[in-house]
């Protein structure tokens, strides 16, 4: 998955504060983030910079699928093995007599569930790393085989 | 949505919601990809009743497999792994009837395990107990993340249990040994690396260690290791697959003594992972009705020996009924060749080359979402399920009832 440090590479560099942060290195965190816009920089779209700007776009097209905590799931990896299902923590929480045991979940409240043979992401307002106090939580991407879910 | 239990393959999970539509499976909760596979395979290759490669009806299908058994001199029963316990009761009544030769997929596969299993040579127990009491899960040889994909999540490694509720983190190690770092490996703690055939000596290499002795093959301080591991568990399971059946073949005594030394320190256990969904079912059932638990003769009494297998039958049998299974693409190429030249009748509910191969073809309808039933689940446990959405077609039990009445 793009790392700040790869958008940061490809963005001018400046640092002309132009889109309201300090410097380059900060808006490539809030592009990362999805707290920022291309948009918002007026620099990157000057004709010097096109073949950046092209690619910045390739780079940042995979963002457009992730959820609001940065959630990415590749369906065409996945088993629907369903090993993140229960092994999220907030999904053992809402569901401890589904989820928790291994059974198939029972509550409407679960992030994570498996529909039509792969993982579905449901409520991702209940996850750990939803908001601004997130927690840099991993349950579910440590335990897929296949590395179909990624965090951004 | 209805419930449905799936029969993909051995761990029949019973929590499937879904719903049909027209030409596929609408939506389905639950259902891992190879259980949502099989169920929409089910809609497109779908086999019809056929006489010598001719559209027939299903009546002339029966009474030809009938004439074709009748005839036959020494004809072969063979499958069954993916039939229910009632259709697999009326096989074998059927071979006593005809004196046949009755065998299984397993007899190509994980018959000798099983057998030890079944005969209680070494300790068994549920996959529930696994959930609840298991510390310590060793996957030797076999791949679980692809050959059961809910294997982990459903019982063995993720779930919370009666004594594991603190997560795996906290509560369970897992290990593997494979000749490579497989997708069940790479989520385990530990990952021991065998060459293809080296399984005995690393059971010897396990057993001295648990001895307080120096291990003569892998690496020295990683063995020491893995002996304190399971030496403080509190409750191990073993699920040998394939790989560990295939290179022990006939030393499995070693596994029996591996067993017997953890069982002297802590309670070890050995579960098997079969393919299919009621492979253990007719291995179970043959047992209890012949003492053997596969590759059997009714010809003269009751008799079992190794070259009643499939590998052996095809070279001595004349005629074979094949239900529910594929040997030609599945069996090496000679055993095919020689099956593919006798006259065949195959009982499925998908098109396979089997079915292409075969004289007669008579369609059935599919265990789990089309016909009810009983399976046997991997670790021994009964499941019964229902016919979500009841077909036209019979099922096994009945298309061998007819052939059965028929003859």
């Amino acid at each position: 998955m793009v790392s700040a440090m790869e958008i940061y590479q490809l963005l001018p560099k400046t640092n002309c504060k132009k889109c309201g942060v300090a410097t380059c290195m900060a808006f490539a965190v809030g592009l990362l983030r999805k707290e920022k816009k291309l948009e918002d920089c007026p620099v990157i779209f000057e004709p010097k910079y096109e073949a950046k700007l092209k690619k910045l776009r390739e780079m940042l097209a995979p963002l457009e699928s992730a959820s609001e905590t940065g959630l990415v799931i590749h369906d065409e990896k996945c088993f629907g093995c369903g090993n993140c299902v229960v092994a999220c923590p907030v999904n053992v929480a809402n569901d401890p007599t589904g989820c928790a045991l291994g059974h198939g979940p029972t509550s409407d409240k679960v992030i994570l569930k498996v529909e039509n043979g792969v993982v579905n992401c449901l409520n991702p307002k209940e996850c750990r790393r939803f908001g601004p106090n997130k927690i840099l939580c991993n349950a579910c991407t440590v335990t897929c085989p296949s590395k179909a879910i990624e965090f951004v | 949505m209805v419930k449905s239990v799936c029969t993909g393959c051995s761990l029949l999970c019973e929590d499937i919601d879904l719903t049909l539509k027209a030409g596929g499976v609408g939506e389905a909760n639950n259902l891992c990809r190879k259980g949502f596979g099989h169920f929409s395979a089910l809609f497109n290759e779908r086999t019809i009743p056929r006489v010598d490669n001719q559209d027939a009806s299903l009546d002339q299908a029966i009474s030809e497999a009938a004439k074709i058994l009748r005839n036959a001199k020494n004809p072969l029963l063979y499958g069954w792994s993916s039939s229910s316990q009632e259709a697999q009761k009326v096989g074998i009544d059927l071979a006593r009837k005809l004196g046949a030769v009755i065998d299984d997929t397993t007899s190509f596969c994980q018959d000798v395990l099983m057998d030890l299993v079944l005969k209680g040579k070494v300790p068994t127990c549920t996959l529930d107990d696994v959930r609840n009491f298991a510390d310590i899960m060793i996957f030797w040889g076999s791949d679980p993340t692809n050959s059961h994909p809910r294997h982990l999540s459903r019982f063995s490694y993720y779930p919370r249990g009666e004594k594991r509720q603190k997560g795996y983190e906290v509560e369970r190690d897992s290990i593997a040994v494979d000749v490579r770092k497989s997708s069940t490996a790479k989520l385990c703690k530990y990952y021991f690396k065998v060459a293809p055939g080296d399984d005995a000596d690393f059971i010897n290499s396990v057993i001295s260690v648990l001895d307080g002795k120096i291990p003569r093959v892998g690496d020295k301080k990683k063995m020491i290791e893995l002996g304190t591991v399971l030496r403080k568990a509190e409750f191990g399971v073993i699920f040998p697959g394939l790989g560990l059946v295939s290179a022990l073949q006939d030393q499995m005594s070693l596994l029996e003594a591996l067993l017997a030394k953890l069982n002297s320190i802590k309670p070890y256990k050995v579960i098997p992972t079969a393919e299919h969904f009621n492979a253990r079912g007719f291995n179970q059932l043959l047992m209890s009705e012949t003492g053997f638990i596969n590759r059997v003769s009714f010809k003269d009494g009751v008799s079992s020996n190794p070259d009643l297998g499939i590998v052996g039958a095809s070279r001595s049998c004349d005629a074979a009924l094949i239900i529910g299974s594929d040997p030609l693409s599945e069996l090496p190429f000679g055993v095919a060749r020689r099956l593919a030249k006798m006259p065949l009748i195959a009982i499925d509910p998908r098109r396979s080359l089997t079915t292409d191969a075969s004289r007669v073809v008579i369609p059935s309808a599919m265990y789990g979402l089309e016909s009810g039933g009983s399976a046997i689940r991997t670790d021994g446990v009964k499941v019964s399920f229902s016919s979500p959405y009841p077909a036209e077609k019979p099922n096994d039990e009945e298309i061998l009832k007819r052939i059965m009445e028929a003859i």
